[in-house]
């Protein structure tokens, strides 16, 4: 058994099979699903928003866990801003039991989440977006009932220990579109868990 | 990485991207362990690159793999910026794991999976990799 350290250099060629999802810069698909006080949640629930804080997550994945706190930090930074957060689980929970409905309400109501954590019970919002992992965040800014995506990815660049974090990438892509400035860079990557799907 | 990748230039690597805390990369790796004791005679190599937290590297990722014992070469990642090397591994790779890649230096042949592997799936890709080396 070897130890190496590794390092990586690469062009690269691919194969994927789930659906691409949106790109920064188009407009923010529309959804319905359940949040965990049982009411629907769409787009128009935020009409009176300057933007969302989507925030693709859930219950089992060891990378939501480390990233929990940073989640309700953000909503507590920013839904007085007019950039609220919305949790999604799209997590199927035939495969993943930890990620049921009751077990969201249940976490959220011991954690004191202040922002809808709703349930993508058909995973057709994970698919439309293109949610690949948890966490995975999506900004939408929302301009006269136009609803765009401005950013796609990580929250910053430190899973493991938020006092080392060098860029939040999502606190400075809303602070830039609140100031009327471009986000840069706006779209990053993040190691994760994979989502859950059902079939798969 | 990309050194220990050159060592075999005509050897394909199948290197899986894990952690100890991923629940389907720990189903999987008994998967990769099997196919890498089956192909000990071809030119065949499987690198397990944990992604783990380096500062856990003995108190978790050393003790989890004795327990498992792995026969595959085991590596531990030590870069920092997963937004900038995810990419350099694979541009479409979205961080998610488990993810695999099939790799032979010599034909530049390369193939990314950002998925789960089943023995026979995994044998498969194998195969079908094998079969398009000259």
């Amino acid at each position: 058994m070897a130890w190496l350290i590794a390092m990586f250099s690469a062009i690269s060629m691919s194969a994927v099979d789930l659906p691409d999802g949106v790109k920064v810069g188009d407009p923010a698909p529309d959804f319905n699903i359940r949040n965990i006080d049982n009411k629907r949640i769409s787009l128009s629930t935020f009409k009176e928003a300057k933007g969302i804080i989507l925030v693709f997550t859930c219950n089992s994945c060891p990378f939501s866990k480390k990233y929990e706190d940073r989640i309700i930090n953000l909503h507590t930074k920013y839904a007085g801003k007019g950039w609220p957060v919305l949790a999604v689980n799209s997590n199927d929970s035939t495969i993943s039991e930890e990620d049921s409905f009751s077990a969201m309400q249940m976490l959220a109501s011991e954690h004191g989440y202040k922002f809808p954590y709703g349930l993508d019970e058909t995973q057709t919002m994970a698919m439309k977006y293109g949610a690949r992992r948890t966490p995975h965040v999506f900004l939408i800014q929302i301009n006269n009932s136009k609803f765009t995506v401005t950013y796609i990815g990580a929250i910053d660049d430190n899973a493991n220990d938020p006092s080392k974090v060098e860029t939040r990438f999502v606190e400075n892509a809303i602070d830039n579109m609140i100031k009327g400035e471009p986000v840069e860079p706006s779209i990053t990557k993040a190691i994760g868990c994979t989502i859950k799907w059902r079939n798969h | 990485m990309e050194s220990r990748l050159k060592e075999g230039k005509d050897t394909v690597y199948i290197v899986n991207f894990w952690a100890t805390w991923c629940k389907p990369c720990v189903k999987e790796l008994a998967n990769f362990d099997r196919v890498a004791r089956e192909n000990q005679d071809n030119a065949v190599r499987v690198l397990l690159v944990s992604i783990d937290d380096k500062s856990t590297l003995n108190t978790t990722v050393k003790p989890f793999v004795q327990r498992q014992d792995l026969q595959a070469e085991v590596l531990m990642l030590d870069e920092l910026k997963p937004h900038v090397w995810i990419d350099r591994v694979d541009s479409s790779w979205s961080g998610a794991i488990p993810a695999t890649m099939l790799v032979q230096t010599s034909t530049r042949r390369r193939e990314f999976f950002e998925q789960e592997f089943s023995y026979v799936e995994l044998n498969n890709k194998l195969s079908d990799f094998l079969k398009g080396t000259p």
